[in-house]
């Protein structure tokens, strides 16, 4: 007598140690949320709406270099899922996404909540299975978990029918996973590290530009020593923040269209780019005939696909970041850089990242106080808008896994969830998120959430009743004709935090405020959030605009003589 | 340029629709398509006919590496290689010229396999350029219905030989 299919799916979850599963049920899954009540290594976490599922277990595996995995049922269940998992995929996460599906005997009839859902997610999985016989249960589970967390991190979707659930099975687990396409490359070409290690052996003006991938293959401190022992600057991405401790000397900081001014000056110049587990975004690189112009581009990547993509690399390694830098550093001595840090110096005090520091409320000024407040010492997730761009600015990062947020694909209402997960998989850790008033709004409901996991989250809530990015774009790029981006109907949120047990509702409404605020919020133990009022009329600085290259960005107006809004 | 892509690939569901799926959201163009089971009847072979410049034709191939279900990939265009395509064509044929018809199948090599009472079948296979000829040759009769299969190709000698398990 064997047992069904959901039980064996419990069974293996426990065995690939999975702790929680962020989910919602439904009729196709009855069986899998049956089977969950026995087991007593997994903690089930409801959320309001399944979207909130996998960015949860997004922010717990970012988090934790762990995979997160989120459940839900067929049809609007498992269509719900869609935009985190695209998050996912763009950020390289690694997730196992499950769901339930109606029956086998009724695929393809239409029935009651069935959809195509391995159809519609082929392109923003790494993988996904639908799972016609039991049989293949076991082997199908090793394999997305297998392929979820190697090579290039991302989600894998399970798609499992409910009569598969009931049905019995006597196959175990197998003792090892066998995919003969799937053969990730984690050792890289010891000639090309060779040539690499000649190159910064050359190179005069070099600039490390590093991204996610360094976080993910848990390269810092492998980082960090080829950055001081080639005495190069270290840039990262906005998925590479934390990488490299930005309160450092080398650190120049995030580049790209919302860069600090240094960093964007430093690759525009710089003779040898060493890129590490990046993926040369549009938002990163500007104009790409303007990229880097002077540079040879040396790429360090697990996924071949990355290397040439965007931009035309001189010198290509795939391999785990990790091991490529541990291996370089055998080959590379001490360098010097002094004429070249001493023009990045240079650019640093001429053109620092500026605000208008006065007595007005500004939000980068909130971060900043964030910032010195926490020491760096908290994992802080936001949303998408300008509150994402300045905690980017503004919050010295010191250390990997710290900022989660989505990057590729900038999802509105990724903040809360991920805090969730981040504060379910890091109890002890200050967990913060950063928010605007639009994006807070996509996902609010995870309040519910997060009173009832009782996570004591911080939530930063810039509310100027805007959209304040797209206003942004609007002011740029339509001559200031602000079309669809008032909101006119924002709630109270401090009342909205009250109206949940033991949440706490604060507000800073002038400069003031912001400290004794915001100290009582990182220290009441409570979740709470602090509604911030602040000016629709802020833009981000600098900006890189459409067509111009990283060096053509536009300043703080007011260091160009020009007036500050 | 045209290249031409071997690609071996797990014999299973949906696999077919990944790789023509990755071809339509990256925006590279299928020329042809052909797809059967290898010797191994858990690996089948798709020849891939793609146009595009040399960068085009590594990331394509790069891209279809990271599916999971497909085992290898090789382009066949950097090397020798033998190709064919195959076409049925039914052509208008009265029995008062149906000696004309067989001629140019004769030419071609090709054959007849299916007479009809005022039509025929002519079967074909060779490569693209001949195909085309023969097509055209025929056109005069007056088609009244082509089918064609979309190259399979094959390298020369040793190399390449079929993936086993």
């Amino acid at each position: 007598m064997g047992i069904t299919g959901a039980q064996a799916l419990i069974k293996y979850l426990e065995k690939e140690g999975v702790k929680y599963v962020f989910g919602y049920p439904g009729g196709a899954v009855l069986a899998l949320y049956d089977a969950l009540l026995e087991s007593k290594l997994i903690k089930h976490v409801l959320v309001r709406q399944e979207q909130a599922a996998v960015h949860a277990a997004s922010g717990y595996a970012r988090a934790t270099k762990k995979t997160g995995i989120c459940l839900a049922t067929s049809g609007p269940g498992a269509t719900n899922l869609v935009t985190g998992l695209a998050t996912a995929y763009m950020d390289s996460i690694p997730l196992v996404a499950i769901t339930g599906q109606v029956g086998t005997d009724m695929i393809g009839t239409d029935a009651f909540q069935e959809v195509d859902i391995t159809g519609i997610t082929m392109p923003i999985t790494k993988h996904n299975y639908l799972v016609k016989d039991v049989k293949d249960l076991p082997r199908i589970i090793q394999e997305a978990f297998h392929i979820a967390s190697t090579g290039r991190p991302g989600p894998v979707l399970i798609d499992i029918p409910k009569n598969v659930s009931s049905a019995l099975l006597e196959e175990d687990y197998p003792a090892s996973v066998e995919l003969r396409g799937y053969k990730p490359n984690y050792k890289g070409h010891p000639a090309q590290i060779k040539n690499l290690a000649k190159l910064i052996a050359e190179a005069q003006r070099p600039v490390i530009y590093a991204g996610g991938g360094v976080i993910s293959s848990n390269a810092t401190e492998e980082l960090r020593e080829l950055a001081e022992r080639i005495n190069a600057p270290v840039t990262t991405t906005l998925m590479g923040i934390g990488s490299f401790p930005e309160d450092h000397e080398l650190s120049l900081g995030m580049l790209g269209l919302h860069g600090t001014p240094y960093a964007n000056y430093a690759v525009t110049e710089c003779d040898l780019l060493i890129s590490i587990g990046v993926r040369f975004d549009d938002r990163v690189t500007g104009a790409i005939q303007k990229f880097a112009p002077q540079a040879k581009v040396t790429h360090i990547d697990i996924d071949p696909a990355e290397i040439g993509k965007n931009v035309t690399i001189d010198l290509p390694i795939v391999g785990d970041v990790a091991l490529v830098l541990k291996d370089l550093l055998k080959r590379v001595g001490s360098q010097e850089h002094h004429t070249w840090l001493s023009q990045i110096q240079k650019w640093k005090e001429e053109h620092p990242l500026r605000y208008a520091n006065d007595d007005q409320l500004r939000p980068q000024y909130i971060i900043e106080k964030l910032g010195e407040l926490t020491r760096g010492n908290a994992i802080v997730t936001t949303d998408v808008g300008q509150h994402q761009m300045w905690t980017a600015q503004f919050y010295k990062f010191v250390g990997p896994r710290s900022f989660l947020s989505s990057g590729g694909l900038g999802t509105m209402g990724y903040g809360l969830p991920a805090a969730v997960g981040a504060q379910l998989a890091k109890p002890e850790s200050l967990v913060i998120t950063v928010t605007g008033d639009g994006s807070f709004q996509m996902n609010m409901a995870e309040l519910g959430t997060a009173v009832e996991q009782k996570l004591p989250i911080k939530i930063i809530l810039f509310n100027n009743s805007y959209l304040s990015l797209v206003r942004q774009l609007q002011h740029y790029h339509c001559d200031q004709r602000f079309s669809g981006v008032a909101f006119t109907g924002n709630p109270d949120f401090v009342q909205l935090a009250e109206s949940y047990q033991n949440v706490a509702g604060l507000r800073i409404a002038k400069k003031e405020d912001v400290e004794p605020v915001l100290q009582e919020a990182l220290s009441n133990g409570k979740l709470t959030v602090v509604e911030c009022r602040v000016s629709e009329q802020e833009l981000v600085y600098p900006v890189v605009l459409p067509n111009k290259g990283l060096n053509e960005m536009v300043h703080f107006p007011a260091d160009e003589g020009g007036r500050y809004e | 340029m045209k290249h031409t892509l071997a690609v071996n690939v797990e014999n299973r569901p949906g696999v077919l629709t990944r790789i023509a799926g990755l071809f339509a959201r990256r925006g590279y163009n299928i020329d042809s398509l052909a797809v059967g089971k290898t010797d191994n009847p858990l690996i089948s072979r798709m020849t891939i006919v793609v146009d595009g410049d040399d960068r085009v034709i590594e990331q394509v191939s790069k891209q279809l590496y990271k599916l999971i279900d497909v085992i290898k990939l090789t382009d066949l265009t950097t090397e020798e290689y033998v190709d064919r395509e195959m076409i049925l064509i039914k052509v208008n044929a009265d029995p008062a010229i149906r000696g004309e018809i067989m001629q140019i199948v004769d030419i071609f090599r090709a054959r007849i396999v299916d007479i009809g009472k005022n039509t025929v079948i002519i079967e074909a296979t060779g490569d693209e350029s001949k195909i085309n000829a023969i097509e055209s040759a025929l056109r005069p009769f007056g088609i009244k219905e082509v089918v064609r299969t979309g190259r399979i190709a094959m390298s020369r000698g040793l190399k390449n030989k079929n993936y086993k398990s």
